[in-house]
C-alpha cells in the first residue's frame, strides 16, 4: 500500500500543553484532546513526511509498540481527525494546510 | 468531566494561562451609559507590540483569546491582528458592538475562523438601545450586522445587560436572538469603572427585579434546581478557589498592563517593561492571589452559600479586599435562595436595593 501524507488544517485552533494537544474545529467548535502519541503524530504532520516515517520516528522510537500495530492505529487516528476536517490526508506530499 | 473541564484542570495544574482577554483599544464609537472604561486611546500598543504579545501568549500555552475593547474594529489593524492571532492557532472570540461590520467584514470574520462574535443588544426597541449607547441608529446597525454574520455562518452570542433603562426587554431580546440564530446571555451586571468610579452602579436593577430574573425558567432553566440552597461545605470546596482569574486567565489592556481579569484591576506588571512569562510566573500580586483558597476568605469561608457562590474576587478587590465578599454575589445568592449570606448577616443588609456585580447566566436555546 502506498504511503500517505498528513497536514494540519487551517480551520482549527490548537495548542500543546505538556504532552497533550487541544484542538478545536472552527467550523463547529468541536474539541479534541490528543494524548502524547496523538500529539507526536500531530506535531509531525507537515504534509511532506510520510505517515509511516512519522510512526517509525515519532511513535515507535518513543513508545513501546510494534511498527505494524502503531501504523494501523495511526491510520485509524488520522482518518478520524480527517473526518472532522482537522487533518488533511494526501497520497502525495503537500506544502501544508490552507492559509487564512 | 467534559473535555473543557479536563483542559482547565490540566492548565491549572501546569500553571498555564489558558485564556487571555486582550483589549486592543479603549476607544469606542458608542458611549454606553454603564461602560466601565474611559475611552482614552493615547499610548495604545502598536501593531507590532500586539503581535509580540500574541506570540508570547501562544508560547505560554494560551488557547482561548478574546479580542475586545472599546470597539476593536476602530483600530485599522484589527483584521491584521485577528489574522495574526488565528495564524498562531488561538481560538479567537471577538467582542464588538458590530456597527462597523458590513458585508466584507462579515465575510472576513468567517474566513478567519473566528470562534464566536459576542455582541451586546440592550433592547429589541431601537430607541431604548440607542439611548443606552448614545449612538443614533446603533441598534439597527448592530442587528443588521448580526444578520450578515449569521448569513456567513458565524456563531454570534448576544448579551443583554439589564439596567433600569431596559428592564423588561430581556424576553423580547431573547426572542430576537432566536430569530437571528444567535446564542443569548442575560447579564444583570453593572461593573464599577476601572478607575474606581462606582456611580455607574446606580444604573443596576433592583433586588426584587434580580429575584424575578433568577426565578424565570426561560433565563435559568430548572428554577428549583438553580435556586435550591446548597449547604455542603467540605474540604474539597474549601481547598478550591473562586474563579480562574490569575490562575488560568489573564487580562491585557491596550497599554500593556496585565491584570488577573478585566473585572479585577489589580496591577501585575506591564508588557512594555517585562515579558508576559515573567509577569505570569513572578508577579508578587499573582503569587499572592494564587495562594488564596476559599478556606482563607475571612467571611465567605463561613458562609452557607460558599459551595456554589459565584463570588468575584475582582469585585471584592474593587470593594477594598479581594479576600472579602463580593456584595453583588451575596445579593445574587440571596435573590436565588432567600437566604442571607454571611456578609449580609454581619452587616444586616440582606435586602439590597441595587445589583452591582458580575453575574452571567447562560440562557437556554
Amino acid at each position: 500500500m502506498s504511503d500517505i501524507y498528513i497536514s494540519q488544517s487551517a480551520e482549527i485552533a490548537a495548542r500543546t500543553l505538556g504532552e497533550e494537544t487541544v484542538i478545536m474545529s472552527t467550523a463547529d467548535s468541536t474539541v479534541f484532546m490528543l494524548n502524547p502519541v496523538g500529539t507526536a503524530i500531530w506535531t509531525a504532520a507537515d504534509g511532506t513526511t510520510p505517515l509511516s516515517q512519522i510512526v517509525e520516528e515519532r511513535v515507535c522510537a518513543e513508545f513501546e509498540v510494534s511498527p505494524e500495530e502503531a501504523l494501523d492505529d495511526a491510520k485509524a487516528f488520522v482518518e478520524k481527525l480527517a473526518g472532522h476536517g482537522i487533518l488533511l490526508i494526501s497520497d502525495s506530499p503537500v506544502s501544508g494546510g490552507g492559509s487564512l | 468531566m467534559s473535555l473543557l473541564e479536563q483542559l482547565n484542570e490540566k492548565a491549572t495544574a501546569l500553571g498555564v494561562p489558558l485564556g487571555a482577554h486582550l483589549d486592543i483599544t479603549w476607544r469606542c464609537n458608542e458611549r454606553c451609559v454603564h461602560c466601565y472604561l474611559d475611552h482614552d486611546g493615547k499610548g495604545e500598543m502598536a501593531t507590532e507590540e500586539i503581535k509580540d504579545v500574541l506570540r508570547q501568549l501562544a508560547d505560554c500555552g494560551t488557547f482561548f483569546l478574546s479580542i475586545s475593547g472599546g470597539e476593536p474594529l476602530l483600530r485599522r489593524d484589527c483584521f491584521e491582528i485577528l489574522e495574526y492571532a488565528r495564524a498562531l492557532r488561538f481560538s479567537v472570540k471577538l467582542k464588538t458592538n458590530a456597527v462597523m461590520i458590513g458585508e466584507a467584514e462579515a465575510a472576513r470574520i468567517r474566513q478567519l475562523g473566528i470562534t464566536e462574535v459576542q455582541i451586546s443588544v440592550y433592547s429589541h426597541l431601537a430607541e431604548v438601545h440607542d439611548a443606552i449607547t448614545k449612538l443614533p441608529g446603533s441598534q439597527r446597525r448592530t442587528v443588521e450586522a448580526i444578520r450578515r454574520l449569521r448569513a456567513h455562518g458565524v456563531k454570534v452570542s448576544i448579551t443583554n445587560v439589564l439596567m433600569k433603562q431596559n428592564y423588561g426587554n430581556a424576553r423580547a431580546v431573547k426572542q430576537l436572538a432566536e430569530e437571528l440564530g444567535a446564542e443569548f446571555v442575560i447579564d444583570p451586571t453593572i461593573t464599577p469603572m476601572l478607575n474606581g468610579d462606582r456611580s455607574v452602579m446606580n444604573l443596576g436593577i433592583s433586588g426584587a427585579q434580580l429575584e424575578e430574573v433568577l426565578h424565570a425558567e426561560e433565563f435559568v432553566g430548572d428554577v428549583s434546581e438553580y435556586c435550591a440552597p446548597v449547604s455542603t461545605v467540605d474540604d474539597d470546596v474549601l481547598d478550591g478557589y473562586s474563579c480562574s482569574a490569575g490562575h488560568t486567565l489573564a487580562y491585557i489592556s491596550p497599554f500593556g498592563d496585565v491584570f488577573p481579569c478585566v473585572q479585577f484591576p489589580m496591577p501585575c506588571g506591564n508588557l512594555r517593561r517585562q515579558s508576559f512569562r515573567e509577569i505570569w510566573w513572578r508577579s508578587p500580586a499573582l503569587t499572592e492571589l494564587r495562594a488564596v483558597r476559599l478556606r482563607d476568605l475571612h467571611t465567605c469561608s463561613h458562609c452557607s452559600h460558599t459551595a456554589y457562590c459565584s463570588r468575584c474576587p475582582g469585585l471584592a478587590y474593587m470593594e477594598g479586599d479581594f479576600r472579602g465578599p463580593s456584595s453583588p454575589d451575596c445579593q445574587k445568592s440571596f435573590a436565588r435562595t432567600g437566604i442571607p449570606s454571611a456578609a449580609q448577616l454581619r452587616s444586616g443588609s440582606s435586602a439590597p436595593r441595587t445589583v452591582t456585580g458580575l453575574v452571567q447566566i447562560q440562557g437556554l436555546q
